[in-house]
Order: structure tokens, then sequence, then C-alpha cells
């Protein structure tokens, strides 16, 4: 190897290091500083544990929803033929530009009590704001884009041919999508859903302005962690913060695993 | 089942594709589109099959007017290009796909596919991905999964451009016997005039998004109606406005008197054909077309200067 080389790598290492590694490794350790008692005592405490299914709870209802959105969007996008493509195409990033915090606090116009279907919904006996409904929609709107963003380009690539053939064997639009068009674009939707997992798991901004932040209540993992800080309680907060990063985690392995095993079955 | 097109128009933009087309092609024959790239046959063929919406005109097959139907009600089997293969399905998984969508018993689509198959020489190649497969078998598997679903015309979009000569060969030669042997309505589109010349039993000649001529191989090459399909079909000398076959150019032993002297540049052997590279007295070149025999009898060498007989050359009016 060449020293220029080896210099590269040292960089790019010592890099990934120093922002990434040293802090993980640094939470885990702190973690499990004074052993495992207090790992288990703070693991088991009724507001993490709350936290910990609420924060599961909403993953559950704003990954399938977005991987629907974002599947479609992506059909639209790439099969589509209208005015506006272009601009739609804009609007669907837009929520990665914006600031989560200005996200939440939007859905707090729309949605409050002042807001312009928040009184209407709350005479419904539907309350979003300082509730899981509003947590979910944040929770959706800053995990948006992530399924569209990595389908489009691999429809892009697959091209219309093998739809076209569906088609003139005689399947019907729905056909040609679960047996021809979604096995092959499963990758970019299966690495789509994991970037949007991880992306709804960590969300702190947008679900903190929405959820109100009461305890035990509308408390996710990681609006747990900070008021777990805010209190002083440090094996609390490292301990809820490895329960998140294992989270995460999990379901990048969980995903290896799934794509590995399917790869082997069928010879694409 | 004939197919026509009648008045049929299409623009891609500014891009004239098909300009008033009209075409008949009769129940059970075997036609080819010929034209260069860019003379509207591949879309006016995606048309027939309903994968491209003419701007005006109609679509007519076996007597119904299927413009407004969608693709997957004409009854048309389609052999894309690059084959269009079903890559995460077996080769027994795309054959089978029309009559799965059709749902069609088990039974019947395992005897089907087999039979197919056997059609298509793909047996025992069943549980292949097309993966596996090489672009002869490809074209194949393509044609039987576009005929499981008994097509009333069969249309194939360059069906041999992406194989190499040899397998491209041996296509051809089987494809006239398949459709023999199942006398399905046949349209290809080739931009190869020796592969539709030899397969095809109507061709019709595409240019600039018009059609320039249609009928068997022997009248367009024995009468083309133009400039374009004289020297599109076959070879061509051109003199100013009049046109030569080369192997009308006849190479005497010796001056009869009504014939030109011409000087020999340059002798290419091609096998059976010889063709030789002629200057004329008055500067200008052709070529001229003869036996191996005919050169060795006159013994045709660079340089030599001998007598030539003129075919009396066509004019087409412009």
């Amino acid at each position: 190897m060449s020293a220029s080389r080896l210099a590269a790598r040292i960089v790019a290492l010592g890099y990934l290091a120093l922002l990434l590694v040293a802090p993980v490794v640094m939470i885990f350790y702190r973690t499990f500083e004074h052993g495992l008692a207090p790992v288990w005592k703070a693991i088991t405490e009724p507001n993490a544990i709350h936290a910990f299914w609420l924060s599961l709870e909403i993953v559950a209802i704003a990954v399938p929803l977005n991987t629907i959105f974002g599947v479609g969007m992506a059909l639209l996008l790439e099969r589509g033929r209208f005015k506006g493509k272009v601009l739609l195409g804009m609007l669907i990033d837009l929520p990665f530009a914006i600031s989560p915090v200005v996200v939440g606090l939007a859905l707090v116009l729309v949605y409050g009590k002042t807001g312009w279907f928040g009184n209407w919904l709350i005479g419904h006996g539907i309350q979003v704001i300082f509730s899981v409904p509003g947590m979910v929609i944040a929770t959706a709107v800053v995990s948006l884009p992530f399924v569209a963003r990595e389908t489009t380009p691999v429809l892009r690539e697959l091209g219309t041919d093998a739809e076209q053939a569906a088609a003139t064997l005689g399947a019907s639009g729905w056909q040609t999508f679960w047996r021809i068009t979604l096995p092959a674009i499963r990758w970019g939707v299966v690495y789509g859903v994991v970037l949007t997992t991880a992306r709804a798991l960590g969300e702190f901004g947008a679900v903190s302005v929405v959820s109100g932040r009461i305890e035990g209540q509308t408390q996710t993992l990681p609006l747990y962690v900070q008021d777990q800080f805010e209190n002083f309680n440090v094996t609390g907060t490292y301990t809820a913060a490895v329960v998140l990063a294992l989270l995460a985690l999990a379901t990048l392995v969980l995903m290896n695993l799934l794509t590995r095993r399917t790869r082997r079955g069928t010879a694409v | 089942m004939a197919i026509e097109a009648l008045n049929v128009s299409k623009r891609f933009g500014d891009f004239v594709a098909l300009d008033d087309v009209c075409i008949r092609v009769d129940d059970g024959s075997l036609t080819a589109l010929l034209g260069p790239s860019g003379s509207g046959k591949s879309t006016l063929l995606r048309i027939v099959a309903g994968l491209e919406t003419p701007d005006g005109g109609s679509v007519i097959i076996d007597e119904r007017d299927l413009t407004s139907t969608p693709a997957r009600n004409r009854g048309v089997g389609f052999v894309f290009q690059h084959y269009a293969p079903f890559k995460h399905m077996t080769v027994h998984g795309n054959i089978a796909f029309g009559m799965t969508v059709r749902k069609r018993p088990k039974e019947e689509i395992g005897a089907r596919v087999e039979e197919l198959l056997g059609l298509v020489r793909l047996d025992g190649l069943a549980d292949r991905y097309p993966s596996q497969l090489s672009g002869g078998q490809l074209q194949r598997m393509a044609l039987a999964r576009a005929l499981a679903v008994q097509p009333k015309v069969l249309l194939l979009d360059e069906p041999f451009g992406a194989l190499d000569a040899q397998v491209r060969g041996e296509l051809r030669e089987w494809l006239r016997h398949l459709h023999e042997e199942i006398h399905v309505t046949t349209i290809f589109v080739t931009h190869d005039q020796e592969e539709a010349m030899e397969v095809a039993e109507q061709i019709v000649v595409m240019n600039k998004g018009r059609i320039e001529q249609a009928g068997t191989p022997h009248d367009l090459y024995e009468s083309p109606r133009n400039e374009f399909v004289m020297s599109f079909i076959g070879p061509v000398n051109r003199l100013g406005d009049s046109f030569l076959r080369p192997h009308d150019i006849q190479i005497l032993a010796e001056s009869d008197g009504d014939g030109t002297e011409a000087l020999i540049q340059r002798v290419v052997h091609l096998g059976f054909e010889v063709r030789v590279e002629l200057t004329l007295p008055d500067g200008r070149d052709v070529w001229a077309q003869v036996t191996r025999e005919t050169a060795e009898q006159l013994e045709l060498k660079e340089g030599q200067i001998l007598a030539v007989r003129l075919p009396p050359p066509r004019v087409f009016a412009t």
C-alpha cells in the first residue's frame, strides 16, 4: 500500500472514530460503569418502559404509512405523465430541508386548539396535538422522503419493458405491480424502510413540539433521554440512549439478514 | 387474423414518428417492417400492440377496431428487442405468466409450459433464471412467453438485433419454420434488408414515418417504386439520376460494339461473389458483381481495361 493511500485511510478512520465510534463507546462505557444493577433499575422504570413501547408504536404506524406513500409517489414520479412533476419531486424533499422543530410548530398551527382543524377535531373527540396522533404525524412528516428517494432510481433503472411485457400478457395494473414491479424494486424499498425506521426512532425535534412531553404519556425514547438528562439522572440517560442505539442497530442487522437470505434464495 | 392500421399518425414532441400511415397485413402472413432507424417501424409495431397511443388513426385486428383497447385486452403477443425477461422468475415462471394472471388451473399451465419448452427447444431449462441463459435462449423464452396465451397476432421488435451473426442466422430459419407450424399472423421489425428478404413473405419498407412500398421480396427487388426502396433493398450503383444493380453490369471478354470501356480499379474476392470496382471513360465509378467463375475466366486484374455492357438504367420521378 502506498503512503498516500495509507494516510487517506488513517484520516477516514480517524474521522469516523472521533465523530461516531468514540461517543457511542463512551455511552456504553458510562452505562455499565457501575455494573448491571443500576442499569436494570433504570430500564424497569415505568416511564422508561412506557417511552420504549410508545416509540415502537409510533414507528409501527408511521413506517408502513410512509412505505405505501413512498412507493406510490416513486411510481407517480417515474411512471406518471403529468404537469407539475418537478414541483412534486421538490415537495417530497421538503421535510429534509425544513428543521424538525419548524415541522412541529407548523403541525401545532394546523391541528392545535387554535389551529385550522384543531377545534373541529377536538369537537369530534380527536385530540391530535399533545397526543399520539400528532406524534405519529410529526414522525411521518420528518421521515417522509426516504422510501420515495430510495425507490425512484431503482424504478428508473428497471425501465418499463418488463411492465409492458406483463401488460401484453394480460396482466392488470395491479397484477403487474405485485408480480413484476415490486419484486424488481424490493431492495430499494427495503433500504428506504430501514432509513425511515432509523429516522423515525430517533426523531426528537418535531415530536418534542407536538407531544407536550408529558411524562409517562407522550414521551418517546429520545424525549425520555432528554428528560433524564435535564434531571441529572446520568444512569437513566445513558441506559435509555443505549436502548435507542440497540434498537437502531437491530433494525440494520435484521434487514441485512433478511436481504441476504432472500438474495440467496433467488438468483437475481 | 388480419391486421390493419388506418391513417395512423404519431409525434414525439417535434419529431414526426408516423405520418398518416396505412398498412394491411393478411391473416396468417409473416410480414417485415423494414426501414432505417427513426423510420417509425418500431412505433407502428408498438401502436398495433397498444403500447403506444396514436395521435390519430385506428388499429383494426380481425375486423375489430381496437384503437382504444388497452394492450392487455388486445390478444397480442409481443417480443421486446431486449426480451424484457422477468428476472426474478424462472423460465417456467416467465412462460407461465400470462396463464397465471388469467388464473388457469395448475395442471393446464404445467402441460402448456412443457409443450412450449419443446416448441422453442428449451427442454430441461424450466428451472433456470434469465441470468443463466444465453441471448438466443432468452429470445426463445420471450417467444414462448408470448405464445403461451395463444395470441391472435405475434409482434416482434428487432427480434435478432442483439444476437451474434451465427445465432441470428439459425434463429431466422427457425422463426420461419415456427411460423409454418403455428401460422399465427406475425409482424417483425428489422433494419436489415437481408433478414427481411430471407424471413418475410411480405415486406413493408418505411422511411421517415411513411410507407415507401409494400410487397413481396421479389416485387420490391424487381420493381422498386422509388429511389429509396431501390437503394435500401439490395446493392445499387448510382449514376447521376439513374440506378443500376451491380449484378446487371456485364463484363465482356471482347467488345461487341454497343458496350463501353472500363478500367478495373480493384477486385475484391468475397467467396462465391467477386466485386469489381470500375471507372468508366467519363470518370464515373461503378462496381459490378460477378461470380468467381466469371472472374477467373476473364482473368480480371487491377489496371486492366475491358469492355462492359450497362443495363438500361432506372430513373425514378422525384
